[in-house]
């Protein structure tokens, strides 16, 4: 399978992705330049990586989203390729509306750094098919502006449609006031798109997915876009 | 030249903790009366006005604000239009 994790000046989780697809995982990646109009051929997954792209500035991920490679990243999406942003990345696709919804400052307005518990609401979607519904996964989040909001209709279409990808929770997957960190909406960490091929999240899997690293939790998520990609 | 002012706010709907913590401190400081703090951007767009009518400009500011400079699920935005002979250079 062939991955494309995507550069912007600011990124940098880029390079983490880049160690889990090729040295974990063993797939080919190709780190693509935000200024390159199109994306590699038979890119199967572009991966939107974490960091500041353009320094935050205006909103988060808020002129990533003007840069070239974009319209292949759209045009990829529309043709059902899988697309997956993670902290930053979120941000980007949200502002590119290719996952509904914002991201806010965090309702304390500290940046956060450190492990959050996450339940997985959907068994069933590209990235989250090799992990039970309802399991608890441990992730590290790193970031300031992670408060997820949306709209009530816009709210109300994503739980009709199932498009809660994961929540913010306790130990023991229950959704507490004290286990969500940022304040966003009903404990949202990471929503799909409509069809489901679209994932924005805010924790970071490619940082918890080695034991070295403190944690393998994120490797399932990565397992299961691999295999959504192997039997297609 | 056409200078547009700009506020760019978030939506009444939308809580803006910044804005929360910046008028409490104002209360701290004995300023009783502030009831309400909400903060926002305030941008300077300078335009050449060659060729450019102010009907058109508008619709070019009105173009750029929804497309870049809000992001209107979250934020809404108000700006003026003068005729002037200097502005801000990008």
């Amino acid at each position: 399978m062939r991955f494309a994790v995507l550069e912007f000046p600011g990124s940098n989780c880029d390079h983490d992705c880049v160690h889990t697809l090729g040295t974990v995982l063993r797939q080919k990646v190709d780190l693509v330049w935000h200024e390159n109009a199109a994306l590699p051929s038979r890119t199967d997954c572009v991966v939107v990586p974490g960091g500041f792209s353009y320094g935050d500035y205006l909103r988060c991920g808020a002129v990533a989203r003007f840069s070239p490679v974009m319209k292949a990243v759209f045009a990829h999406a529309r043709r059902g390729g899988l697309v997956w942003g993670i902290c930053n990345g979120f941000q980007i696709l949200a502002e590119s509306h290719l996952v509904p919804g914002a991201l806010l400052r965090n309702k304390d307005l500290r940046f956060l750094c450190r492990d959050v518990y996450l339940r997985v609401e959907r068994g069933d979607s590209a990235f989250t098919h090799a992990v039970k519904p309802g399991r608890v996964l441990r992730l590290p989040i790193a970031h300031g502006e992670g408060n997820y909001f949306c709209e009530p209709d816009t709210l109300k279409r994503l739980l009709d449609g199932r498009q809660v990808a994961f929540r913010y929770c306790d130990v023991d997957g229950h959704l507490t006031p004290e286990s969500n960190p940022n304040g966003s909406l009903e404990s949202i960490a990471g929503v799909l798109n409509e069809a489901g091929n679209v994932l924005g999240m805010m924790p970071h899997p490619e940082r918890a997915s080695e034991a070295e690293l403190g944690g393998t939790d994120g490797l399932a998520l990565f397992e299961s876009a691999l295999h959504a990609l192997t039997t297609r | 030249m056409y200078l547009a002012k700009i506020h760019v706010t978030l939506k009444p709907s939308v809580l803006d903790p910044q804005g929360v913590a910046v008028g409490a401190a104002l209360q701290h400081m004995g300023y009783r009366e502030v009831a309400g703090l909400r903060q926002g951007k305030y941008l300077e767009l300078t335009l050449d006005d060659e060729g450019l009518s102010a009907d058109k400009a508008k619709a070019r500011v009105e173009e750029m604000c929804s497309k870049l400079l809000a992001n209107t699920q979250i934020e809404r935005y108000e700006f003026t239009l003068t005729k002037t002979r200097q502005g801000a250079r990008a």
